[in-house]
């Protein structure tokens, strides 16, 4: 086994003992903290198979965190408020069920990164940035000027979703719910970097000349990837919705695809576990240096600087002492 | 509706076409020579205006203010460049993402630690506080200025590019990196100079708006992400593109923001329309640059 | 006489005022190797890249089999059988030589979008995988990742690639570039042998190469071919004697 796989274990595993010692010696406030770099961790595998394994730099994928954050909310409150979610062309009812929310989260966000993707596959590199920028963008203004959903406030959701008949308000319950998706997605994403799709995405980064004089558009894999992409953020936006209970445009803002990126890099980018490391520094670097400076965003921008001028294998690199290798 | 309030609404989106301008062309110019992403091109937007705002607080003169905002911000910018970006040329695209992120957030946070997180407010000049009568529409003179700011700069920048000995380097490292080394012209002094000049002209912006929005931490990146749109819809690199593109998406937002409540409220009823009209609107660049993505990928004038 | 597998008819292309393709017409039969030669800049890359699909020609027609392919794009011109090898090797250096080797079988498969089962596991892609390897004669070298492999076994997985593809037709660009003069002459011997899996459209600059593999010679001098023939008729052309090979031998 390598290094790299026994660090994969023991991080996994590290999060569980965390979460379930610090429930049990009573801290709920550690449990949501690992809660959250969970779901972060989920969000950013999401995003490192467009990313790491896909070499596409969206700065865009805030817009798929927001929509299922959104999903969350306006199911959860429509049903919560008694109102129908739709009147027409058909009565629908909104719902509290996690299965139905996550569903809808992952289809939703998977229809509108089609179009996006394929618009912004249209190009590359250094547009490609900015036009995924953009699209999240318009889609953070929609959320606001939009008043049906709470615009600039947000939506509340009073009582955390529900999956079956487990009391997900307690917090080790709703990790464990949490910590269960990102296996499930990490298993998802580790066989699907692995298969026949895997082998042509990393043509696709690596050479895509190749690959279309093989007779496989790029694009086509490019998408794939970016859909895929699209949906696992959404699952984690859906969760994160519910963690806080609460969903507001600032789920949809650029900083949120920002700091996606910061926590793929931190673990390493193209590594099946660098995200997860990575929110996990992320979560503790924002509760260590929130708990010295009101200004912790400096620290951290300067670590971040840092991290990229002179650390270029993420944490993850550092520690194996290789590079990333898809 | 009147044609006095459509012309009214024109010259807005050409005030804001211009602002635009200023910010899309230090971008595509940065980008054109060195090939650079620089997500901090807001946070230099943002110097500029705190800067301006200070240097007026402190002296009371307009025209001071706006020295000190193009002096600050071609600081900031030289500095950046200096110490960070220069590092940056020869990596990929992610690496200049992600370390001009992290200068946001040192810029942002750095700028609220000294400032606080209360806007300031910048005063118009009293020399052009008031309205200038166009026809039967009285429009304030201060946004009329920004206009004449903004051409007067576009006219410059291209003076600058085609007419002088700094131009030709430009213009040669846009061609061929090479070449200029080959010309026998000091690169890294050349980056340091275009660089400061970007963002000059981003701190010139931001210090024009101060007066007419509030100077505060975050006002960058939103002008930013606009500022993009407007290079993508331009073309990358192309400074005339970014004049177009600027002049199009200004006068496309605000003139959506005008009109679609007005048109949908002839077909629904008046509060829908407000909703769903301002909703649109507020997408209605983005769909602007999925036209023209769709038309032509590389933009206007891109190659 | 059979007819020819690929016919390229009237073929323009410029850029700018830079005639690169002018009025070229070329064919390919079954089983012959048609090396395609000329001075720097005749604009030879320009044809393949042209006949690949990778650029769109201005005017002309490219027929493969008898239909026009001018509609297809370079990913279907792929699917179709036409295999192309690049002056510069392209593959991908983070991947394995198989796993290179694996991706040209599943593309040729048509079978790109399969998400769940591993390609480690699949022993029926594995397996013949290995087979283009050890036919190229890199399959000692099938774990190694490709961008460790020396320049003359990227070379030959290049061509265990487009053997993957069990393509109809081969465009090689300058095979032999770069190659030792051990490593040309094995790359001759293999050439001669490939044509009877499919024929082969050769731009080479190895005269000797050239002169030993080609049935056929065309020379392209400023994007027009102003010969076509065999060896001995190529080399008694007195206006390639002057155009071309009066430069080389001078």
């Amino acid at each position: 086994m390598t290094r790299e796989s026994l660090l994969n274990i023991a991080v996994l595993a590290g999060f569980l003992a965390v979460a379930i010692i610090a429930s049990l010696s009573g801290q709920p406030y550690l449990v949501t903290l690992a809660t959250k770099a969970v779901i972060l961790g989920l969000a950013g595998v999401g995003l490192n198979l467009a990313l790491g394994y896909g070499g596409l730099v969206s700065f865009g994928h805030a817009a798929f965190f927001g929509i299922g954050g959104y999903a969350a909310g306006i199911l959860a409150s429509a049903a919560q408020n008694y109102e129908p979610l739709m009147t027409w062309p058909m009565e629908l009812a909104g719902t509290t069920s996690m299965p139905i929310i996550w569903a809808t989260a992952v289809i939703a966000a998977g229809l509108i990164a089609l179009p996006i993707g394929a618009l912004s596959l249209r190009t590359g590199g250094v547009h490609f940035i900015m036009i995924t920028l953009a699209f999240a963008q318009m889609i953070y203004y929609f959320a606001i000027s939009w008043p049906a959903y709470g615009g600039e406030d947000g939506l509340s959701i009073y009582v955390r979703n529900s999956l079956g008949a487990l009391d997900t308000m307690d917090p080790l319950t709703f990790f464990l719910i949490a910590f269960a998706l990102l296996l499930l997605v990490l298993a998802l994403t580790f066989m699907a970097t692995r298969a026949r799709f895997g082998l042509a995405l990393a043509m696709a980064r690596q050479n895509p000349l190749r690959l279309t004089s093989m007779g496989v558009r790029p694009f086509r894999v490019r998408l794939a990837a970016f859909v895929l992409s699209a949906m696992a953020v959404a699952l984690a936006g859906a969760l994160y919705a519910d963690l806080n209970r609460f969903v507001s445009p600032s789920m949809l803002s650029w900083q949120i695809s920002g700091e996606l990126i910061v926590l793929v890099i931190l673990g390493g980018v193209g590594r099946p576990l660098g995200p997860v490391i990575g929110a996990a520094i992320f979560v503790l670097l924002e509760a260590w240096l929130g708990h010295l400076t009101d200004y912790w965003q400096l620290p951290l921008g300067l670590v971040l600087l840092l991290v990229v001028l002179f650390a270029r294998g993420g944490v993850i690199g550092l520690l194996t002492g290789r590079n990333a290798n898809a | 509706m009147t044609a006095t309030l459509l012309i009214e609404q024109l010259l807005n989106g050409l005030q804001f076409g211009t602002m635009l301008f200023l910010m899309a062309a230090g971008l595509t110019l940065v980008f054109g020579v060195m090939g650079l992403i620089n997500l901090a091109h807001g946070s230099l937007y943002m110097v500029g205006a705190f800067a301006a705002a200070t240097a007026a607080a402190a002296t009371g003169n307009f025209l001071f203010a706006l020295v000190a905002a193009l002096a600050a911000a071609a600081l900031a910018g030289a500095l950046m460049e200096m110490l960070v970006l220069r590092r940056l040329y020869r990596r990929d695209h992610l690496d200049q993402v992600l370390a001009t992120f992290a200068l946001i957030l040192i810029f942002s946070e750095g700028t609220r630690w000294v400032f606080g997180s209360f806007p300031l407010y910048l005063d118009v000049p009293k020399a052009l506080a008031g309205t200038v009568r166009i026809g039967s529409l009285s429009y304030p003179a201060y946004r009329l200025a920004i206009i004449v700011i903004g051409v007067t700069t576009a006219i410059g920048l291209w003076a600058l590019i085609n007419r002088t000995r700094l131009g030709v380097q430009i213009r040669a490292g846009e061609a061929d990196r090479e070449m200029i080394a080959a010309l026998g012209i000091d690169i890294a002094r050349l980056y340091t100079i275009v660089f400061a000049l970007g963002a000059a002209l981003a701190g010139l912006a931001g210090a024009l708006i101060g007066p007419i929005q509030s100077v505060q931490v975050g006002m960058g990146e939103p002008v930013l992400i606009m500022a993009f749109v407007v290079v993508v819809i331009g073309g990358i690199g192309s400074i005339k593109g970014a004049l177009a593109g600027a002049i199009l998406v200004g006068v496309t937002d605000t003139l959506g923001r005008f009109l679609l409540p007005v048109l949908l409220g002839t077909v629904m009823e008046p509060s829908a329309a407000t909703a769903v009209g301002s909703a649109l609107a507020s997408m209605s660049i983005y769909i602007l640059m999925a036209l023209i993505l769709v038309w032509r990928p590389t933009g206007l004038m891109g190659s | 006489m059979p007819d020819p597998i690929l016919k390229i008819t009237g073929l323009e292309k410029s850029f700018g005022a830079l005639k690169a393709t002018s009025g070229v017409t070329l064919d390919l039969f079954p089983g012959e190797i048609h090396a395609l030669i000329g001075p720097n800049g005749a604009g030879k890359s320009t044809l393949i890249k042209q006949i690949v699909g990778e650029i769109p020609q201005d005017a002309g027609t490219i027929a493969f089999e008898g239909q026009a392919i001018d509609h297809l794009d370079a990913a279907d011109r792929a699917r179709i059988g036409l295999a192309r090898t690049f002056q510069v090797s392209q593959i991908a250096p983070e991947l394995s030589a198989l796993k290179n080797v694996m991706l040209a079988v599943e593309a040729r498969q048509g079978r790109v979008f399969r998400f769940f089962r591993p390609v480690s596991r699949d022993l029926a892609l594995t397996d013949a995988a290995m087979a283009f390897l050890y036919d190229a004669g890199l399959g000692e070298r099938a774990t190694m990742r490709a961008a460790d492999l020396s320049h003359g076994e990227r070379r030959q997985l290049e061509f265990a690639m487009a053997l993957a593809m069990k393509p109809r037709v081969f465009l090689m660009d300058e095979p032999m570039a770069g190659l030792s003069p051990d490593g040309s002459k094995r790359m001759t011997a293999f050439l001669s042998d490939l044509r009877r899996t499919a024929p082969i459209l050769l731009v080479e600059h190895d005269m000797e190469a050239v002169f030993a593999l080609a049935d056929r010679i065309s020379v392209l001098v400023y994007g027009r071919v102003i010969a076509t023939g065999t060896v001995a008729e190529i080399r008694a052309n007195p206006d390639v004697r002057t155009a071309y090979l009066g430069d080389e031998a001078a």
